[in-house]
């Protein structure tokens, strides 16, 4: 056992009738963030650092719902939150309510490092990343045009259905393939919006681990509503034994502390990862939808979800790599 | 078995030599509001129910740090946060960032009930509080000459304080070993089960002084400051940050069950994993045990079973 591990998602409950082209794209990304945490992890970069670093591009790129490509407000805004873990010390950062940070996860690594505290918020974080000269953009720079269009859809959702990325057949074409697949997730059907959070776990050499999660949240909300993504133990959790990213219906992840559940179950009951990642999704969701990445101090590398797929890849320093969506 | 509630007015560094008109106001306050709680449960209301308004009338009290009397960010302003959750369908509410809704733990209770969500901040949540009709007010209304002084303190400190530190006192070096300069008041808690198990915890807060403006704690964070599931209630006190990092009220359940140790047993073993001088917490069971362990010099509480028993403390007492 031993060596550097590595897990990246792009989100939990996946369409089942998504084109296959956006499989292709979202691997794509999936390939090339762990190819990038890879060669950081043999430049003998520590986990935390590796976390962000890879974080950072799932921000960047559009594809996920985190930084550019975020899920919009129920006002057509971003809003942003993220937050990190380090492993050794249980040190922490998370950030919520932001509008112009171009990365989320590394003002919440600021926030770690730089403040007394281990979470702000809306103006004040936003306050604190100007003083931090982090890159700000205007909020616009976030929103692209197939958000605007799933908003528009999410706001219609109890009336019509029709999914604005399949191509449609015909008038009523489109609307039958999406009433095919009668897959919710937070409350609206899965080919209208599906979660899509970002989130990436390290071990390194050393044997440290570390978790990071960063999103837009989820499509419509209410401004100011904060899901699991930002709060520590439920969407992000790391401590000497392992470290755990959660994505989907962001409140039965508080819910369960699903990520705290992972590890809890570890030092508390003494299962490795692969059971504890197990165990938790089997019985601590109930009726909730979500998944996880998980990595432990020996170099292991889990994954679990309940929902109908979850955009993930991982690697592990002895060769083995993986990237998927089913 | 029967019900048992549990109250809580914040741990700290409180001193010893706490002088009485520090001392008997607060005192009188959890009285007064462990006996709200007591008359509740007797009329057989939802421990959800009684919980919301015990820390009502804990927030509404101006010496403690929640409501009225809470602790000004850096900024002299007001920024409230509270959670509410039910252990039998763990459902939970929580909101941060308010600065003119009266009660933050109703507004935690509707935001869980009302809306899809669990968490709202800031301007959505003060949004959400008008549209809900909730009584609202000038922040002033929460400001207190005690804290004002107490931020002209800190921030001639230069530091931030935890709920309940002792005064600093003029000739003390700024690093002197004892903990930070002066609070005397805490976050303020109340965890409560009925004669049938049902359990519920609510926990409110105005924070850390001289906080950094849009600074969140443990308070509104589930599994950190607040958490309550089929086994036990938790709400806790002391340094935000350390109760975070320790996920400290999930923790008293995940012990309980993954250990499986008793209520007392679980919440001494994970007050003794924080930093010493940084939490203390109250819990109850479904089968209507009370703890009430602090790992800092004090934390004012109070608590009460059906048989009878009941104690007000801020100190150690041999029933902790």
């Amino acid at each position: 056992m031993g060596g550097w591990a590595i897990a990246v998602h792009g989100g939990a409950g996946v369409d089942p009738n998504l084109p296959k082209e956006r499989q292709e794209e979202a691997k794509r990304l999936l390939t090339r963030c762990l190819d990038i945490g890879i060669s950081a992890l043999r430049s003998n970069l520590s986990a935390i650092d590796v976390v962000e670093l890879v974080v950072r591009q799932l921000e960047t790129d559009p594809l996920f719902n985190s930084g550019r490509g975020s899920a919009l407000t129920e006002n057509g805004t971003v809003e942003m939150e993220a937050s990190i873990m380090d492993g050794p010390k249980r040190r922490c950062g998370a950030v919520s309510g932001l509008s112009t940070v171009k990365n989320p996860v590394s003002l919440a690594r600021l926030v770690m490092d730089k403040s007394p505290h281990s979470y702000l918020a809306f103006s004040g974080a936003e306050e604190f990343a100007k003083k931090q000269g982090v890159e700000l953009v205007d909020n616009e720079y976030f929103i692209t045009e197939d958000n605007v269009g799933m908003l528009k859809l999410a706001k219609e959702a109890n009336s019509i259905l029709f999914d604005y990325r399949i191509p449609t057949i015909g008038t009523c074409g489109a609307g039958a393939a999406a009433m095919d697949s009668p897959l919710q997730m937070n409350g609206l059907p899965i080919s209208v919006y599906a979660p899509e959070t970002v989130g990436c776990v390290v071990v390194d050499k050393e044997g440290r681990c570390a978790a990071a999660t960063s999103t837009g949240g989820l499509m419509n909300k209410m401004t100011g509503r904060i899901g699991d993504s930002p709060l520590i133990g439920s969407g992000t959790y790391a401590c000497e034994l392992c470290g755990v990213s959660c994505t989907g219906e962001g409140e039965a992840i508080i819910r369960s502390t699903l990520a705290r559940e992972v590890a809890a179950v570890m030092e508390y009951k003494g299962l490795r990862l692969h059971e504890a990642v197990d165990f938790v999704i089997k019985n601590r969701l109930d009726e909730g939808k979500a998944g996880l990445i998980a990595v432990s101090k020996n170099g292991e590398v889990a994954c679990g979800f309940n929902t109908t797929g979850m955009f993930r890849g991982c690697a592990t320093e002895d060769g083995f790599m993986e990237v998927g969506v089913w | 078995m029967g019900w048992a509630i549990a109250i809580h007015g914040g741990a700290g560094d409180i001193p010893l030599s706490l002088p009485p008109e520090k001392r008997l106001p607060r005192e009188a306050g959890l009285r007064r509001c462990l006996e709200v709680g007591i008359a509740a449960l007797k009329a057989r209301n939802h421990p959800l129910d009684v919980v919301e308004l015990v820390v009502r009338e804990l927030e509404n009290h101006p010496n403690f740090n929640a409501g009225k009397g809470s602790v000004l960010t850096t900024s002299g302003t007001v920024e409230m946060e509270a959670s509410i959750m039910d252990g039998k369908t763990m459902k939970c509410g929580a909101v941060s960032g308010v600065s003119t809704v009266v009660n933050a733990i109703s507004l935690a209770r509707l935001v869980m009930e009302k809306t899809p969500h669990i968490y709202l901040a800031f301007d959505g949540a003060e949004a959400f509080a008008r549209e809900q009709g909730l009584e609202t007010v000038e922040m002033s209304h929460f400001i207190t000459p005690e804290n004002i002084e107490r931020l002209k303190q800190a921030q001639e400190a230069d530091r931030v304080q935890i709920d309940y530190t002792q005064p600093i006192q003029k000739e003390t070096p700024k690093d002197a070993a004892v903990a930070d300069g002066d609070s005397q008041i805490g976050t303020v808690g109340c965890v409560a089960v009925d004669n049938e198990g049902n359990l519920a915890t609510a926990t409110s807060t105005g924070g850390l002084v001289n906080k950094m403006v849009g600074r969140i704690g443990d308070t509104p964070v589930i599994g950190a400051g607040t958490y309550a599931n089929h086994l036990c209630a938790v709400s806790a006190t002391g340094r935000g940050e350390a109760i975070i990092r320790g996920t400290v009220a999930r923790d008293v359940a995940a012990v309980m069950e993954f250990k499986g140790i008793s209520l007392k047993e679980a919440a001494a073993y994970v007050i003794d994993r924080v930093p010493p001088g940084t939490a203390g917490l109250i819990t109850v069971s479904s089968t209507g045990e009370i703890t009430m362990p602090f790992n800092t010099t004090g934390m004012f509480r109070a608590c009460a079973t059906e048989d009878g028993y009941s104690e007000i403390a801020i100190w150690d007492s041999p029933s902790k």
